[in-house]
């Protein structure tokens, strides 16, 4: 027992370490963009006195009396600018006119102590800017960016509603995402499968020379493989120069900023994804299968596809879902070669993260895209692992 | 010769024309000596070569990038192996494989996804645009691979060797060091290797996390193909190929070493 007992303290001791490093620097980030998503706090952290006597109201009447006196005595103690203009940004965003209300309300009361904001303002007379407060500091947390990310919102009577037509893309994008996916996944197996078989199939320096090609590019740098896919793809690139010079085409043929060029340059980045799992199946099965489907009297094609292909199967379905699920979060390629029509999600959160800002919205967008990887992921798992054990 | 050989050789020729032809047309373009990156090449400088080390956007980046990544290589390796000598021989029991599942989790989490997250994890604790931050955003992508290459290299760590010493009356320590690890030592370097060609490549974490003081070699030839792309980036290409290639002998000798 007892040396048992030191091993895995010595084991944890080991471990400790990582881990510590993965909580603070993998998980913690991870949650706080989940957070990020879902938490909208700027109302009820400047508003406490307002969300106190607002709690009981339904909404539809006149606010209660007290509201009035403890927005007021809200504003007044807010410290600083920055967090006055955050919640001017966030009511702004429910309901437009709150900037200028707002910033005429507070020089109003810096000036003197009345409360009388009606006096103020007759905006503040009118029960849909009360409902749109109501509604910012009733919680600090929001499914308005969850369903934002997939095109709904909440309509006036709280309940479920698409977004009217036009005003988000992002469903459009999330089908894009999967539709460029999935031609790539597609392409690789069309390329990749067959380059398998023939791999397999040879041996010696050619079976070197061809894994070597599949494992070269795997090693290069994703920028250097981006980088050379842009000059050959480009207008007057190596491509076109042919195709001129060879009198095929009269001006060059779109190849870049198009979906073309991200589907050929992606492909070419995860072709090796789906080459190697395939090979790896292929060079398992035992050679004599398919003299042995010869001599029962299979014709060759009838042969291949009854026992080679079914055999490669596996290969081919792990290979597909690593492929497919590299390609959801692409970010660099589409950047590069696509035109603005190809932007995939990552684009779009990265969009949100640092042009614009929006925290909510990247990390709702975020989630979307880390739910879908993490399960085709564990699909993947569960498949190899079962592979394993058989 | 049957028709089915052909075609088979056809094919995978067109396939290695695919994969490697791209990487094989842009290196001639580095020794152009026009600001454009066309062919034909109207005549041959090593001006853009030149242009990587006295510009000095580029020399910066290239010595940000040497710094992160020896820096992650450290962390990583560090981090990694003794995570890998924890991980040694243990039962797979639920606790075990969920370590090891979230230990190898960043290599299938999107790099943007990871990458806000940090950014807002990062800014609270004051190391957006630091060094540190961004070595430590690699070395979380980094230590993946560490830990894969140095598992698998004590997996081929007789144990009857470490018996063999503790019962010789080795301590526990020098068994550590002067028996395992030395064994272990080509999976450890391979794993540093890969822990620097990772940092070397990342570009998204970098984007989200660095500041302009560290922009790195990857993030400025980013810059430069999405702005304006001018022949430094196939130099610059040229010289991540043959460190490839470099990097690519020594792993394959260290692998010799070990078989």
């Amino acid at each position: 027992m007892r040396p048992d007992l030191s091993l895995r303290l010595k084991a944890a001791l080991l471990l400790a370490p990582l881990l510590a490093f993965m909580l603070s620097f993998f998980v913690v980030p991870l949650v706080t963009m989940m957070k990020s998503a879902v938490s909208d706090p700027v109302a009820t952290e400047a508003l406490p006195r307002t969300a106190r006597a607002l709690s009981g109201w339904d909404r539809t009447g006149a606010p209660p009396a007290s509201a009035q006196a403890a927005f007021a005595d809200d504003i007044r103690a807010l410290k600083n600018d920055e967090q006055f203009g955050d919640l001017v940004r966030r009511l702004n965003s429910a309901q437009s006119g709150f900037r200028s209300l707002l910033g005429k309300t507070r020089r109003a009361l810096d000036g003197n102590g009345a409360t009388d904001l009606a006096s103020v303002d007759a905006r503040w007379g009118e029960t849909s800017y009360w409902v749109t407060i109501a509604e910012a500091v009733a919680s600090p947390w929001t499914d308005k960016n969850l369903l934002a990310a997939v095109d709904l919102e909440r309509n006036a009577s709280g309940g479920i509603a698409a977004m009217p037509e036009g005003a988000s893309a992002n469903r459009l994008i999330m089908i894009r995402t999967f539709v460029t996916s999935a031609l790539v996944t597609l392409a690789c197996i069309l390329i990749g499968l067959p380059y398998a078989m023939v791999a397999a199939s040879v041996e010696g320096w050619r079976r070197q020379v061809l894994l070597g090609a599949v494992l070269l590019p795997l090693w290069t740098s994703l920028l250097v493989r981006t980088a050379a896919w842009y000059v050959v793809l480009q207008d007057n690139g190596l491509i076109n120069a042919t195709l001129k010079g060879l009198g095929l085409t009269a001006g060059p043929v779109p190849l870049m900023f198009n979906r073309l060029g991200v589907v050929i340059a992606m492909t070419h980045v995860l072709l090796p994804f789906m080459v190697l799992p395939i090979f790896s199946v292929l060079i398992a099965i035992p050679r004599n299968l398919m003299p042995a489907a010869a001599s029962l009297g299979a014709h060759p094609l009838r042969a291949f596809f009854h026992v080679l292909l079914p055999l490669s199967m596996r290969g081919v379905v792990s290979g597909a879902l690593l492929v497919f699920m590299a390609a959801l979060g692409y970010y660099i390629t589409p950047a590069l070669i696509g035109g603005a029509n190809d932007q995939m999600i990552s684009s779009v959160i990265a969009y949100y993260a640092t042009g614009a800002a929006n925290w909510g919205m990247a990390g709702a967008l975020g989630l979307v895209l880390l739910a879908m990887t993490i399960l085709l992921y564990a699909i993947y798992m569960r498949l190899t692992v079962e592979e394993q054990r058989a | 010769m049957r028709p089915l050989p052909i075609l088979k050789a056809v094919f995978a020729a067109l396939v290695v024309i695919f994969l490697l032809g791209p990487l094989v047309a842009v290196l001639p373009l580095s020794l152009t000596d026009s600001v454009f990156l066309n062919y034909p090449i109207p005549g041959y400088s090593t001006r853009w070569f030149r242009e990587l080390v006295t510009a000095d956007s580029w020399r910066l980046s290239i010595v940000n990038s040497l710094l992160i990544g020896s820096g992650t290589t450290v962390l990583a390796t560090l981090l990694g192996t003794l995570a890998a000598l924890g991980l040694r021989g243990r039962r797979a029991t639920l606790l075990v494989s969920t370590l090891r599942t979230v230990f190898l989790l960043p290599m299938v989490v999107p790099a943007v996804v990871l990458g806000v997250g940090m950014q807002l994890m990062f800014a609270r604790y004051g190391l957006t645009n630091t060094y540190l931050g961004v070595i430590i955003a690699h070395t979380v992508v980094a230590v993946p691979f560490v830990l894969v290459n140095v598992s698998s290299a004590l997996q081929g760590v007789d144990i009857r060797l470490e018996q063999a010493a503790a019962s010789l009356g080795a301590a526990p320590a020098t068994v550590l060091f002067a028996v395992t690890l030395p064994i272990a030592l080509p999976g450890i370097i391979s794993g540093a290797l890969f822990a620097f060609a990772t940092s070397l490549d990342e570009v998204v974490l970098t984007l989200f996390v660095a500041g302009p003081n560290q922009r790195t070699l990857a993030r400025q030839m980013f810059a430069t193909i999405r702005e304006n792309i001018s022949p430094a980036i196939v130099s610059a290409a040229a010289v991540f190929i043959l460190g490839t290639i470099v990097l690519s002998l020594a792993m394959l000798a260290i692998r010799r070493q070990m078989a």
